[in-house]
């Protein structure tokens, strides 16, 4: 299909401000690249979880799989493996995809998945209204923690390079242009490719001046250089006082699990001799 | 009886248990050959002039398993019918293994209590099974490792001479009992060269010189009778959903449906099919509905425990109206329960599983041919109406061995019409487009022009997440429209089998693998058996026909409720009395032939 109107009719409720509208209207600037490309969207795929991050597979005239909390890298790893062919790009939230889904993600990673994972981590649950999610600073204090989150948050970069993600790269909503230029590297990356995307939630973590006055893209920075990679990921922990760089963190080309995994398919006839000849062998 | 036709006041909670079976399951948990502690007797009548049933016992890690698949074998070429029941505890060494083999000159689908023949690699064969034998039971035993009567083979002596590894000394006893069973030795020689393809000379070798120790015991007589092939009831669901298209299996190893994963990634380059292993049951429920977005016919594995995990992704499957298979092999429950022992608790469950409501198909094959059936009509029918379909065995059909008559497999008469599959999709493409029969034209993402969505949300008909009350009335009803067709075309095929006596008045009501237990206690007590295949959408109309003329009706199940019983009284059809049984272990032939006796007499 060319020439589709990429937003739908469905009316939009993310809250005015919200950071959800940035990554909606970056991955339509792709899209939009794309089919002037002349390649069609009729072979991309969005995988939503749930949550407000989710909505955007209400919003965007693609194909669409509303999946559930926590659940959108199986599914997506299964239409990818279903047909390589298509591109596969999965939207999650961080409660959605580092508490409920967490083992998705890591396993995503070891697989080296050709999928693209963009989390829209506001480091707050949004549509349950404002509880603490794994990435919420220490203290944090949401409805189900009123006193304040008594353990220190998750540091989701630092983990995808230990989980051995192939591609793993940070954005921030107030940089659009470089956001779409990481989600654009992001999907042609022949691999798993992870962006955590700091994310402004105007209603419950409104923290877009704290994130503007630390963020940086660092220098001549090589991503083949793991060692490098993993200390930039440390520098900030999602917790303490520090510079957060953006940009891609690390890239290595490997073999991915498609590859690994395929096996040519067989005719209909050729199945049915296969099944013939092997209750034929059990006589 | 009131009748089948039902009486709304009564309650089958009520029927009274069969007196002592309570007593009688408990005394047997730990061995329930060992404590038949009945009136029947060895050489109680039944409908079989002449079978044979050997056991094989030894240490887990002896192989038994291979060595009884080799005794059917070599029983199976004799023109006999076989079933295999494998008994081990779940561990991986040390622990005591045995596989009982009964050959007969009818389908047989359970065990008796006594044996002819007695394959002993571990003393413990001798004591623990000690009540199996009879006056003519024939032992032979591993001399290396086993003091008893009979005769004795020389393993390792064996193994010695021809300078063969530890492995064969499976070869070696084999060879002994085709002696001992007077079985030619060219049949034997076929056998070994079906079986193993590697080292086959070097096993024969070994074999032989025990075939020229020994001397025969008991001659088994050639039946005649073209040999069928044989084959676990896992395999033969492995096979049916290759038959029904699929394309991707998917599961999380869990006995005892991990046999099916073994086997389906073993062959997955003949089939052509994608089999993966993902992280956990979530993933792979997940993962298959992936697949079946894009358009691939899928099926996952496990049992009770992992469908546990499964029941989110079984709702969104409902709701998302995705078409899936899950094979749900039942053991002892609940929780971790008795990982390697039957039973037949998930019923109740698989039917209930996932929150909301929404159409769904349950069949429960009784024996390795249906498997293969069924397995097959499952997967063509979860596709046809985008609805997650059971295949329901338990321990005792996935990992038995049976024959099977591919000739006499149940087939239905004629195609499937279903009209939402005929109907090409047109654009603006809406995945819920409402139907007559509820049933929406599938296309998948890649389709030029075609928007696919679907959505775990209330949606309109165009997939949209919607929280209108007229919407979610429109699309409820299309998903329970569904149900009606869905039931409407199963009502095509034949889904109620009535085996023994089928005009006598006493019927015993089973489902799943006690389908031969009962057929064979059927015939010898001249009673009717019913035994429904399909258990959803309940096909109360073939049931009641089944029973037509029924006055006394007696569940059978492995359970501890009486789960079918449960599920027929709310169709009006009251059970009158229930046998059950909840010990992890199989009725045998004998066992189900004294409770039915207590409870007709």
């Amino acid at each position: 299909m060319t020439g589709r109107d990429l937003i739908t009719g469905v009316q939009n409720t993310w809250c005015p401000g919200c950071g959800n509208f940035t990554i909606q209207h970056t991955l339509k600037a792709l899209l939009a690249e794309r089919e002037k490309e002349g390649r069609s969207l009729d072979n991309v795929v969005l995988v939503s979880g749930i949550g407000c991050h989710a909505k955007i597979a209400d919003y965007l005239n693609i194909n669409s799989f509303y999946s559930l909390h926590g659940r959108t890298i199986p599914v997506a790893t299964g239409i990818k493996l279903a047909n390589p062919d298509l591109t596969v790009i999965c939207c999650c939230g961080d409660g959605d995809c580092y508490a409920e889904g967490l083992d998705h993600l890591i396993f995503a990673a070891k697989r080296n998945i050709d999928i693209t994972v963009l989390v829209h981590d506001n480091r707050v649950y949004g549509l349950t209204t404002g509880q603490y999610t794994p990435t919420s600073p220490l203290g944090y204090k949401g409805k189900s923690t009123p006193s304040g989150t008594a353990e220190l948050p998750l540091n989701p970069v630092e983990l995808m390079l230990a989980s051995g993600a192939t591609f793993v790269a940070r954005g921030y909503t107030k940089k659009m242009d470089q956001l779409k230029t990481l989600i654009r590297e992001g999907i042609a990356h022949k691999g798993f490719s992870f962006i955590d995307v700091l994310q402004i939630c105007a209603t419950f973590f409104p923290v877009a001046d704290y994130y503007t006055s630390r963020v940086y893209e660092p220098a001549a920075h090589d991503p083949a250089d793991f060692a490098k990679a993993c200390l930039l990921a440390r520098e900030w922990d999602y917790n303490s006082d520090a510079r957060i760089a953006l940009g891609v963190l690390y890239r290595k080309e490997m073999p991915g699990f498609v590859e690994r995994v395929a096996v040519p398919i067989k005719t209909a006839p050729e199945r049915e001799q296969a099944v013939q000849a092997i209750i034929a062998a059990r006589i | 009886m009131n009748g089948i036709r039902g009486n709304p006041g009564q309650n089958y909670r009520k029927y009274k248990r069969v007196p002592g079976f309570f007593r009688h399951a408990a005394c047997t948990h730990a061995n329930v050959y060992t404590h038949h502690g009945s009136t029947v007797s060895y050489g109680d009548t039944m409908p079989e002039e002449r079978e044979v049933s050997v056991l094989v016992g030894g240490r887990a890690g002896d192989g038994i398993n291979n060595a009884g698949a080799l005794v059917a074998r070599l029983l199976s070429r004799l023109g006999y019918r076989i079933y295999l029941y494998f008994d081990y505890p779940s561990l991986i060494r040390g622990g005591h293994n045995f596989a009982v083999v009964r050959a007969a000159s009818r389908d047989v689908g359970t065990c008796r209590e006594k044996v002819d023949f007695v394959l002993a690699l571990n003393q413990e064969t001798l004591t623990r099974h000690r009540g199996m034998f009879h006056e003519g039971t024939a032992v032979l035993f591993n001399a290396d490792v086993v003091k008893s009567e009979g005769q004795g083979i020389p393993v390792r002596q064996i193994l010695a001479a021809e300078q063969a590894p530890e492995i064969m000394g499976n070869s070696v006893m084999i060879g002994g009992f085709a002696k001992a069973a007077g079985i030619p030795w060219d049949l034997v020689e076929d056998v070994f060269r079906a079986v193993l393809p590697k080292g086959t000379d070097l096993n024969l070798k070994v074999a032989r010189r025990a075939y020229d120790q020994l001397a025969v015991a008991r001659a088994i007589p050639e039946r005649g009778d073209p040999p069928l092939p044989l084959l676990t009831g896992n395999e033969a669901i492995g096979l049916g959903l290759i038959r029904g298209g699929l394309d991707a299996y998917i599961s999380y190893p869990m006995t005892p449906s991990s046999s099916l994963l073994h086997f389906l990634a073993g062959e997955k380059e003949k089939f052509g099919i994608t089999v993966v292993h993902p992280e956990n049951e979530i993933a792979v429920v997940l993962m298959a509905l992936g697949f079946a977005y894009a358009g691939k016919r899928a099926a996952v594995g496990t049992s009770g425990g992992g469908f546990c995990l499964m029941t989110e992704g079984l709702s969104l499957a409902g709701m998302a109206e995705l078409p899936l298979v899950f094979v749900v092999s039942q053991r002892t429950g609940p929780s971790t329960g008795l990982p390697t022992y039957t039973g037949q608790s998930e019923l109740a469950f698989v039917l209930h599983a996932g929150q909301g409501e929404f159409p769904r198909l349950i069949v429960a094959p009784g024996d390795a041919g249906e498997a293969l059936a069924w397995s097959a009509i499952a997967q063509e029918i979860s596709w046809q109406f985008q609805v997650p379909v059971f295949v329901l065995p338990d321990k005792t059909l996935s990992e038995g061995t049976y024959s099977i008559d591919t000739a006499a497999l149940p087939s239905r008469e004629d195609g499937l019409a279903v009209p939402g599959r005929a109907a090409s999709a047109s654009l603006p493409y809406r995945r819920y487009a409402d139907t007559p029969d509820g049933v929406s034209p599938p296309a998948f993402p890649g389709t030029p022009g075609a928007v696919v969505k679907v959505n775990s949300y209330a949606h309109d008909e165009s997939g949209y997440t919607t929280e209108e009350g007229d919407m979610v009335s429109l699309m409820t009803e299309k998903r329970l429209r569904k149900q009606e067709a869905l039931a409407r075309a199963m009502n095509t095929f034949p889904q109620v089998n009535v085996l023994g006596k089928p005009d006598a008045p006493v019927a015993l009501l089973c489902w799943g693998s006690t389908k031969g237990v009962c057929a064979e206690v059927g015939e010898t007590l001249g009673l009717r058996v019913v035994q429904p295949v399909v258990l959803e959408p309940f096909p109360v109309t073939q049931l009641r026909v089944a029973l037509s003329g029924a006055t006394t009706l007696i569940c059978v199940e492995e359970n501890a409720t009486g789960q079918l019983a449960a599920i027929a009284s709310e169709y009006g059809i009251i059970v009158d009395k229930e046998i059950l049984r909840y010990d992890g272990r199989p009725f045998t032939y004998e066992s189900l032939l004294e409770k039915v006796r207590e409870v007709v007499s």
